[in-house]
């Protein structure tokens, strides 16, 4: 009663938050609850150190050179990138969870912008991708089986996170495509399969020479490629680049079409 | 109660003030293909109002809602939040509401719900209080996919008040709820509006509104039936018509009839309104010389009837 007048001017010097609303807080809690989705880590954490364990260490061939380091190092690269991909992949497709769940919806009623909730779950998803990378390389090191220069250790998991950002898109695009909140039971198995024509777990140098071919074209073929190139010691060929930037491109638009399509006036 | 009393000048909303209403629309229409969900509603909400939104499912209870958040566009009309775009309103914090279902994510806990609310939020209020007064400081710490419906609508409740907003809008909140549930939130509802909040609660339980409201808003078919106090709809929709024919009536004289609450002469038909119709009809045929009597319902209860009912599949018009 004698409150009454109050909301009256507190309308007036109301404000809506800078950023369309992001903020440290809400990045902090969406990974940890990122974290606390076993199969997010088990796909994003653990599977790629087992790999690596598996085939990274192997007396017949880790210890062999390969550019300017070894063979080890070789594989290191390798299962951080495939760590990576699916930390990003999952990341992103948490949109499908979220959408399914009516938690977008909910979102619209309060002021976070369309554009900084995409910033929020991409930097989400950048974020395990470099804790991946990260588990990956600490556990190669704790090994001491993979052997090259230290800027080599920097300059790989710095191109395998950076690049990561391609499957963060593409996890988006997904996450938006798909209405399910099992998504990442088929991401996890398209990743695997491109994984495998990316030619970071069998070189494709033993793939028959019409695979080969094909393999040139999938998204992970160039990130694989261009990873490897500083371990390697031979230049970046266009075509690998060319293949990196095309897909991010792929994804990233294919995420804002069905992101803009999600959020238009109904 | 409070101010809120002030719900009977709405014929000319705070026309002395400057501040604009909470909610003002003007001939909102909204189709979806082929069905029209809202068709031509006005409708000013004063603030410190608290309106219930009373019809069956279709009526169009949850679209106007819709259009008053911004989560979905009229075809046509217009929509103003205290003089803004509604998404404005959201941004600002003055508007905020408890939605049907959905809108939770099973893996948070009820605290990192609020927390990651009012983190959006200019000037949220505390996390603490705001659960306190949700009563849910007992299970902030619980996965929300592990609460109970009840539970859950509280934690949503307790989302929209972390803006503290000058206008809270509730779309049938206590569906699915238990009795004790029920009670449970409409407790936490009136010990917050106490305090002057301005309120649009959608339902169709006719209790409910009753209970809660000091304006009623009777939707049928997209189109508001009846707006007034609970004792006005409520009069309305219990009344009767008592129709007869009668030879130079005086309606003067007719209107002091027994339990006659409004009279119409057209001609010698005269239609009297009442909710003791018997009574009515009684006194034409005894002290009058009425005949060819007729008792209807009519209007406004055909509308409750069929707001009320499950089958509100009556043809337009019908209640004519």
């Amino acid at each position: 009663m004698t409150t009454q007048s109050a909301p009256a001017s507190a309308a007036w010097s109301r404000e809506a938050p800078g950023l369309g609303g992001f903020n440290v807080t809400v990045l902090r809690l969406e990974i940890r609850r990122l974290l606390r989705n076993r199969r997010t880590v088990i796909f994003a954490l653990i599977f790629p150190v087992v790999f690596f364990l598996a085939f990274g260490l192997n007396k017949a061939y880790a210890g062999d050179r390969y550019g300017h380091g070894n063979v080890s190092a070789f594989v290191m690269i390798s299962m951080a990138l495939y760590g990576a991909v699916l930390a990003t992949t999952s990341g992103g497709a948490m949109v499908s969870i979220e959408r399914a769940a009516g938690w977008s919806r909910q979102l619209r009623l309060t002021p976070l912008s369309p554009v900084a909730y995409i910033v929020i779950k991409m930097l989400t998803a950048m974020t395990l991708g470099l804790a991946s990378v990260i588990v990956v390389f600490a556990v190669g090191g704790l090994t001491g089986k993979p052997s090259m220069p230290m800027y080599l250790w920097i300059v790989s998991a710095a191109s395998v996170w950076i690049g990561s950002l391609v499957f963060a898109a593409f996890g988006l695009f997904m996450g938006y495509l798909l209405p399910t909140e099992n998504v990442m039971q088929f991401l996890g198995l398209g990743l695997a399969l491109l994984a495998f024509a990316g030619g970071l777990f069998i070189p494709l140098s033993q793939f028959p020479h019409i695979l080969q071919d094909i393999a040139q074209y999938t998204p992970l073929y160039g990130l694989n490629q261009l990873v490897h190139a500083p371990l390697q010691g031979v230049g970046v060929q266009l075509g690998w680049a060319v293949n990196a930037v095309a897909w991010l491109a792929i994804f990233a638009g294919g995420a804002v079409w069905r992101f803009r399509k999600d959020t238009a006036r109904v | 109660m409070t101010v809120t009393n002030t719900a009977g000048g709405r014929e000319s909303p705070w026309a002395a003030t400057t501040q604009p209403a909470p909610v003002a629309l003007r001939e909102i229409r909204k189709s979806f293909g082929s069905v029209q969900a809202v068709r031509g509603i006005d409708l000013d909400v004063a603030p410190g109002e608290i309106v219930a939104f009373l019809g069956p499912n279709g009526a169009g209870k949850t679209s106007t809602i819709d259009i008053i958040l911004g989560l979905s566009h009229p075809n046509r009309g217009t929509v103003s939040v205290y003089g803004m775009h509604p998404r404005q309103a959201i941004s600002r914090g003055l508007v905020s509401a408890v939605m049907q279902t959905g809108g939770l994510l099973k893996d948070f806990t009820v605290r990192e719900t609020v927390e990651y609310t009012a983190s959006l939020f200019a000037r949220p209020r505390p996390v603490g209080e705001v659960l306190n007064r949700a009563g849910i400081t007992g299970i902030a710490d619980r996965r929300v996919g592990k609460c109970s419906g009840g539970e859950q609508q509280r934690l949503r409740f307790a989302m929209a008040l972390v803006p503290d907003p000058e206008l809270l809008i509730l779309d049938e909140p206590t569906t699915g709820m238990d009795v004790e549930g029920r009670r449970g939130f409409w407790a936490a509802i009136r010990q917050d509006t106490a305090r002057g909040r301005t309120v649009l609660f959608a339902t169709h339980y006719l209790e409910e509104a009753d209970a809660y409201a000091d304006r009623i808003i009777l939707l049928r078919h997209g189109t508001i039936v009846a707006d007034g106090t609970s004792s006005e709809v409520k009069a309305m929709a219990a009344g009767r018509t008592v129709r007869a024919t009668l030879a130079n009536p005086d309606p003067a004289r007719l209107s002091t009839v027994p339990g006659a609450d409004n009279v119409e002469v057209r001609g010698d038909t005269v239609l009297i309104h009442s909710t003791d119709s018997d009574a009515v009809a009684r006194y034409l045929l005894t002290n009058t010389q009425a005949r060819d009597l007729e008792i209807n319902t009519r209007g406004l209860e055909d509308a409750f009837i069929a707001l009320t009912s499950e089958d509100s599949q009556t043809p337009a018009g019908g209640s004519r």
